[in-house]
């Protein structure tokens, strides 16, 4: 086996710089990275282009690193939860690249698969097909996407191992497993880091090989960000 | 005339056994209130769960499990999760039966224009593109027209379309209709709602094969 644990955040944003292109997994904040943005915010690194489905809300998530204005540009699905986001897109502080949810996990699948692009249907006809290569299958037309290149994927799992086998819970998967291995350097915080071996080989959900980092997290928070319930009667 | 729910009732009644069902954001969320317990079906959310519940009781919320709405769920017997690539695989690969979602206008082509509207606040796409892009089987709920009175269905959305040519049917508060070759199809009236009302509040082509019969919900 192969060891990959470093002993703190800062260890394991070892090599960010300003300008470099990150994945953040996560949806909403469900699963994000909680440790390795604080860090981020932390060392103030900046001009910084953030692949991630959302971009947190004002005062959690990418929202942080928003509000200190280290990002360059956002590339994501969905927006739509953070003022200061709406505020620096329209001032023109912030490029926003927004794309098809699918196609969003699918170009981080690529990377991390070495496929170089692939032909999806999803945009075909919309503004989000505008100057895209089309082509069409079985009679349906279909636009051409690229995969990422990324310096730095920041993923979250819930339990992980030194060698770096992750196990994500419930819906906290989400793009964290499909960012793993998807860029240069992978880094995984963990809310509970396990000694080697204790983790069953039929349960990991991301293998060890698609990871360069992990860390024990600390302190998560998991804001909830849309509380519903139901009456018990 | 139907409120959310009497459209959401309407739809509920297109769920057949069997189904994965996707539920967009709004009246769609209200359709699993309303199907037939009788029903074997599965929702799917895209953000990485089959087998969705109802939310949980006060204190049992999970910030590790919720949908694409960002709501805490819970999930049922025979639920699981996965990531998000293969979530997409299973609705670009045609694997969910049913797409309900909202809109702000639908063509009588059955374009569909959900995203943006031009000069306000731009949210995005989320899953809306790929679902319509791939799903066989979409239904859009929607009110008839917008708050300032103005048709929802037109003969071409002048919104920034979503998809092309994939709206199958539309179950809003006057009506619902079948997108065919040949515009909007009425096909139901809603309860205490005339054939003219309809017309009136219709932009698009409407084709009328008299008599129209009245909802039954």
């Amino acid at each position: 086996m192969i060891h990959k644990t470093v002993a703190s955040v800062s260890e394991a944003l070892n090599g960010l710089s300003d300008g470099m292109t990150l994945m953040l997994g996560g949806f909403g904040l469900c699963g994000i990275p909680e440790n390795c943005i604080a860090q981020m915010v932390k060392t103030g690194v900046k001009d910084i282009t953030c692949i991630s489905n959302n971009a947190g809300v004002d005062d959690f998530g990418l929202g942080l690193l928003l509000q200190q204005r280290q990002i360059k540009k956002m590339i994501s699905s969905y927006v739509g939860e953070n003022d200061e986001f709406e505020r620096q897109m329209l001032s023109g502080e912030l490029q926003v690249d927004l794309i098809p949810q699918g196609t969003l996990a699918e170009r981080c699948k690529a990377a991390q698969s070495g496929i170089p692009a692939f032909y999806t249907p999803a945009g075909y006809g919309t503004e989000v097909g505008e100057g895209k290569e089309s082509r069409e299958f079985n009679g349906k037309m279909h636009l051409l996407e690229h995969a990422f290149k990324a310096d730095f994927a920041f993923v979250k799992a819930w339990k992980g191992d030194s060698t770096g086998n992750l196990i994500f819970k419930g819906t906290a998967r989400n793009f964290n497993a499909c960012m793993a291995g998807a860029a240069k350097i992978t880094v995984a915080e963990v809310e509970e880091l396990v000694p080697v071996g204790s983790l069953d080989p039929n349960d990991i959900h991301v293998p060890g090989i698609f990871v360069q980092r992990i860390f024990q997290g600390k302190t998560y928070e998991k804001r909830i960000e849309q509380r519903t319930v139901r009456p018990r009667n | 005339m139907l409120d959310k729910n009497g459209i959401a009732k309407r739809i509920a009644q297109e769920v057949k056994n069997g189904y994965y069902v996707n539920l967009g954001i709004g009246i769609p969320t209200l359709v699993a209130n309303h199907v037939r317990s009788d029903i074997e079906l599965e929702f799917q959310s895209e953000n990485g769960v089959l087998g969705m519940g109802p939310f949980p009781f006060e204190g049992e919320e999970d910030p590790d499990i919720i949908n694409a709405g960002k709501q805490t769920i819970t999930t049922l017997p025979g639920a699981s999760f996965f990531d998000s690539s293969t979530s997409f695989s299973m609705i670009r690969g045609q694997h969910v039966d049913l797409t309900i979602l909202g809109a702000m206008e639908v063509a009588e082509n059955g374009d569909i224009a959900n995203w943006k509207i031009p000069g306000r606040m731009v949210k995005g796409m989320g899953g809306a593109m790929d679902l319509v892009a791939s799903a066989e089987n979409i239904i859009v709920a929607m009110m008839h027209t917008n708050k300032k009175g103005e048709s929802k269905l037109l003969k071409r959305c002048s919104l920034p379309l979503t998809g092309v040519g994939c709206v199958k049917r539309i179950a809003t508060n006057l009506a619902f209709l079948e997108v065919t070759d040949h515009g909007f199809k009425l096909l139901e009236r809603a309860p205490g709602v005339s054939v003219e009302e309809i017309k009136k509040a219709t932009e698009g082509t409407l084709i009328i094969e008299e008599p129209i019969p009245e909802m039954n919900i």
